[in-house]
């Protein structure tokens, strides 16, 4: 049986009020009967708590919502971490992610994709790797390295990144998934392998700062490897930092109107908001929207938390299905994002609400590229 | 003469005994130099236990009394009395902390009773130093200063104003009444706030002991309890208000529009406007011509004014006022909806705080509406904001608008969103059974966001209830926002030395025993700078801080701290750093002699001139450096 005791102390439980506010903010509440108010309730009383049973913890995008309001500041997501980690724990781990976690161990990745083929991405473009001497690393998001659908982001920031004339490398081989995800699916003796391994590679390669393509990779570098003395930025701090400085100058004008999908990892957990729209809004000839929905307010794509290996209890229901309605709401043609999965997900739903002809979703990365 | 000292120790119940071996103590006590006694008690503070040390000292002819027990901050002014009604001067008395600095924060038994024995030894070292002192009163200056014209402020002034003192009134904005001056209508009896507001504005201003001074601060405060000196900058408002006869042609002309605050930025104004009293007044902040002497339309103003009303040569006035007691009554902020990003308060017009809700209900400009969602605790006991204390009123605020609306237009759905409904005032709870048979529907959930969809305002939160999450369809939504402390605290709190609680309100003595003094002497706390509070509680509180500053008023006398700082002009060099050290601006360097000398009336003892001074020439009565070394020589 589940010591529910230590759950309450570790993750604060006893602070919690039954407001609701976790619940009614969950972005996967329409869809789930994942409830983290009652969830917290369960584990306060101490009852039996059957962990089996409990499916809809798998559908948790761990987008944080609910412990960023919380006003008394309990973490249900950090909770249902705890518990998705218990049933990792007991064995009896969900089919689909048996083979992204094992991958994960041995290759490196979770895409069950071999540790070799880590940089074919960079094919042709002659990135040298960090450990030669350039002090600031390019780190690429499995996602990024290995799917063909989202290669060309890490391609674009090598661009726009010698644009602005840039010395960076990259890890090269020596690069591997972050943690981030396999973490939040609750595997934590492997995440805490990979936290050291990766910091150990960053040392050695002597690497002075990261910029990732991911805002899941920025925000476990920057919030969950303990402390540790490498400053790290999402993509979008560098790019907005350049162009503030002149180093980086948009000169070919795409003619567009842009809105942005917040990351909820960049967004809502680290509070970067103005840095992408800085980019966007520097882009000659194209126009800026906001949707209803943005920053703080911002809708989840329901691409974290592991749910890209999962399809949760209610596949019918697609969230990021919502998300272009009201990007089209806004009259723009361009849905642009500053994440993998955001961008995946995204563009599923593009395609499944039949929205080709009327909308497309970019990268920021590949819009700052077409604008160098 | 040999001292003759007498030793009690206190059990205070089991609170040392239980931890301390009271009677090895005693036996360790009696064994000490100079001891003609050592006796232990269950409660020394008894009667009884005080009977013992006076029969001792009529007895034996005890010269010098220690009693260990509590700390002297509870029982030293009890025995100090004790020791006077047997004949000793009460300043041969010193206190061995052995509870709060032994047995209450020590479990082993043994190093506690050793412990309390050296304390015991250090404090019988000292006492046989310790010299008779004279205890002093000195005059009060039987006038009272009030910080704040809200109806915290204007109860108290009218409270002592009545009771035959001059009180001089100070009041930041160009206007009396404060925050309750915005609002329409009081809770849970629903009266008009201006009905009850102007009939005490205007005995207040007509009173003949009360002299008001609006758009001021006070900029400088000195002195003590009885003997305070006030330093308040009138700032001028540049209309003559003997000349202006209200024809309102300036403001037409006036080229600076900005938010009106008074409105809760629901409207605009002018830098000259009327304000809510009627009379004219020009925002210095805001007119360009006060702050840069440039103004695009020339000043119009003067030009348009017939009656020559507008004085750009109006200046700042510096009034010094004497005065006995001080009641801060500078009342509270509201919290910033904007700091909740998730309810969208700034992004749709609809979204309105309770206090636009106020505004719009007073100005009579509600408009109507279909459905309309009142959302609970925004920015009180919230983490995410650090204001994680309730403030109070934002229930029934809540309450009585929903009521409003269903008043005004009966056909309205009107839901209430809340995390717990707190009505613990008189009247509160019936108040809220009777607007839920109005039709009004309280649903359990706190309001997670506001957003649109298809162009419609919709508020979700989890009805817990149900548990299940819902959606609540708004062309109005009311932020039930709380109090936050005023920014201006911290200056007030300088200025006056006063404390502040955890959550940045200004902090009384005691919660309880006493809830309106601070740890100044002679300041009394009045309203919401103090703690959010309604209406009722803050009149209460007022007339509560005004009857403890009528209690050294009245008796025209204060007594002040005997232990005070001595030089021996023998000794002094005349450096001048006690003057610097002293928070008092109790030293001063004499003239002729060059020496220092210590005001005695202002001088509190903390020592700091002595610890300071280079040549040993000053010394705090009780805390000698002879007798403070023959402590330490015991200990050491």
């Amino acid at each position: 049986m589940l010591d529910t005791q230590i759950l309450v102390e570790q993750y604060g439980l006893t602070a919690c009020i039954q407001c609701g506010k976790c619940t009614g903010g969950c972005p996967i509440s329409p869809k789930s009967t994942l409830n983290p108010r009652a969830l917290v309730y369960e584990i306060l009383r101490g009852e039996e708590f059957e962990l089996v049973s409990r499916g809809e913890l798998w559908d948790c995008t761990t987008c944080a919502t609910c412990g960023l309001r919380c006003p008394k500041g309990a973490k249900a997501v950090d909770l249902i971490i705890a518990l998705r980690a218990q049933w990792i724990e007991s064995g009896k781990i969900p089919a689909t992610l048996r083979a992204p976690l094992t991958a994960t161990l041995n290759q490196g990745n979770p895409l069950v994709l071999p540790r070799e083929d880590r940089s074919l991405w960079a094919d042709g473009l002659g990135v040298k790797n960090v450990a030669a001497g350039a002090g600031l690393a390019m780190f690429t998001c499995c996602e990024n390295a290995y799917d063909p659908r989202v290669q060309a982001m890490p391609r674009a920031l090598v661009n726009v990144l010698r644009a602005a004339n840039q010395d960076f490398g990259t890890l090269g081989l020596d690069e591997q998934c972050c943690g981030s995800e396999v973490r939040r699916i609750g595997e934590a003796g492997l995440f805490e392998y990979l936290r050291d391994d990766n910091l150990g590679k960053f040392r050695a390669a002597r690497v002075t700062k990261i910029i990732t393509t991911s805002p899941h990779c920025f925000n476990v570098f920057k919030n969950e490897y303990g402390k540790h003395e490498i400053p790290i930025e999402h993509y979008t701090q560098t790019l907005a930092q350049l162009i503030a400085d002149g180093a980086l100058k948009f000169l070919k004008k795409i003619d567009a109107t842009i809105t942005y999908q917040d990351p909820c990892f960049l967004g809502k957990q680290n509070g970067i908001y103005d840095e992408p729209r800085a980019i966007l809004k520097a882009i000659p000839g194209a126009k800026f929207v906001e949707m209803d929905r943005a920053r703080e307010r911002s809708a989840c794509c329901e691409g974290g938390g592991g749910r890209m290996w999962l399809e949760g209890s209610n596949p019918k229901v697609r969230i990021a299905n919502d998300r272009i309605a009201q990007a089209l709401e806004t009259g723009a043609n361009v849905l642009a994002t500053a994440c993998p999965f955001c961008f995946l997900t995204l563009s599923d739903a593009v395609i499944a609400t039949g929205n080709e002809e009327k909308i497309k979703v970019m990268d920021v990365l590949q819009i700052a590229q077409a604008a160098v | 003469m040999k001292p003759r000292i007498g030793v009690y120790i206190c059990h205070c119940g089991l609170n040392i005994a239980n931890t301390v071996d009271v009677e090895q103590v005693r036996e360790f006590a009696r064994a000490l130099p100079n001891i003609a006694i050592a006796r232990n008690y269950t409660y020394m503070c008894s009667d009884p236990g005080q009977a013992l040390i006076t029969n001792d000292i009529r007895d034996l002819g005890l010269t010098h009394v220690v009693v260990a027990s509590c700390s002297p901050r509870m029982h030293e002014p009890t025995f100090r009395a004790t020791i006077h009604k047997a004949g000793l001067n009460p300043y041969v008395l010193e206190m061995a902390n052995i509870r709060e600095q032994c047995s209450w924060v020590h479990s082993d038994r043994t190093l506690a009773t050793l412990k309390a024995m050296d304390l015991i030894a250090s404090a019988v070292a000292k006492v046989a130093w310790l010299v008779p002192l004279q205890e002093r009163e000195v005059k009060v200056t039987q006038s009272a200063l009030v910080i704040g014209g809200g109806v915290a402020g204007l109860t108290a002034a009218l409270d002592i104003a009545n009771a035959g003192f001059q009180v001089c009134l100070v009041e930041k904005q160009p206007y009396l009444g404060g925050r309750i001056a915005q609002l329409d209508t009081t809770f849970p009896t629903r009266e008009r706030v201006a009905d009850l507001i102007a009939p005490l504005v205007r005995e207040v201003t007509t009173h003949h002991n009360i002299h008001v001074i609006t758009n001021a601060d006070v900029e400088k405060v000195d002195g003590f309890i009885g003997n305070f000196r006030a330093t308040i900058r009138a700032r001028p408002t540049f209309v003559n208000a003997m000349k202006c006869d209200a024809c309102a042609k300036c403001v037409d002309v006036c080229p600076v529009n900005l938010p009106d605050d008074f409105d809760a930025n629901l409207t605009t104004r002018r830098a000259i406007y009327r304000a809510p009293d009627a009379r004219f007044v020009i925002d210095a902040r805001a007119c360009t011509f006060v702050q840069d002497r440039v103004c695009r339309s020339d000043p119009r103003c003067v030009m348009v004014c017939d009656r020559n009303a507008i004085d750009f040569a109006q200046a700042d006035q510096s009034i010094e006022v004497n005065i006995g007691a001080i009641i801060v009554a500078t009342g509270a902020g509201t919290f910033d909806a904007t700091k909740k990003p998730e309810f969208g308060f700034g992004a749709y017009p609809n979204v309105i705080t309770s206090l636009q809700f106020e505004r719009l209900a007073a100005r009579q400009e509600l408009q109507p509406v279909k459905d309309v969602v009142f959302v609970s605790c925004v920015g009180s006991r919230d983490a995410t904001t650090g204001n994680t204390y309730c403030s109070r009123v934002c229930c029934m605020v809540n309450a009585k608008q929903a009521r409003r609306i269903k008043e005004q237009f009966p056909g309205a759905r009107v839901t209430v969103l809340y995390a717990d409904v707190r009505a613990f005032g008189k009247g509160h709870e019936e108040f809220y059974d009777a607007v839920r048979q109005t039709g009004v529907r309280y649903r359990r959930g706190y309001v997670s966001e506001i957003f649109k969809r298809d162009r419609k305002m919709i508020v979700r939160a989890e009805d817990t209830l149900i548990q299940k999450p819902v959606e609540v369809q708004a062309d109005l939504v009311v932020l039930g926002i709380g109090m936050t402390p005023r920014a201006e605290t911290d200056e007030i709190a300088n200025i006056l030395g006063l404390p502040r609680s955890g959550d940045g309100f200004l902090l009384e003595i005691h919660p309880k025993l006493r809830p309106v003094e601070t740890a100044v002497e002679g300041v009394y706390l009045a309203g919401a700078c103090q703690g959010p509070k309604d209406i009722v509680d803050t009149i209460a509180q007022a007339r509560a801080a005004a009857s403890s500053a009528l209690a050294p008023l009245c008796r025209g006398q204060v007594k002040i701290e005997s232990a005070t700082a001595r030089v021996d002009e023998e000794v002094c060099a005349g450096c001048g750093l006690c003057v610097a050290t002293c928070p008092y601006g109790a030293p001063a360097l004499n003239a002729r002699t060059g020496k220092a000398r210590v005001n005695q009336v202002l001088c509190k003892g903390c020592g700091g001139c002595e610890a300071a001074c280079p040549s040993k020439a000053i010394q705090v009565m009780q805390c000698t450096p002879r007798q403070v070394l023959s402590q330490i020589a015991v200990l050491v």
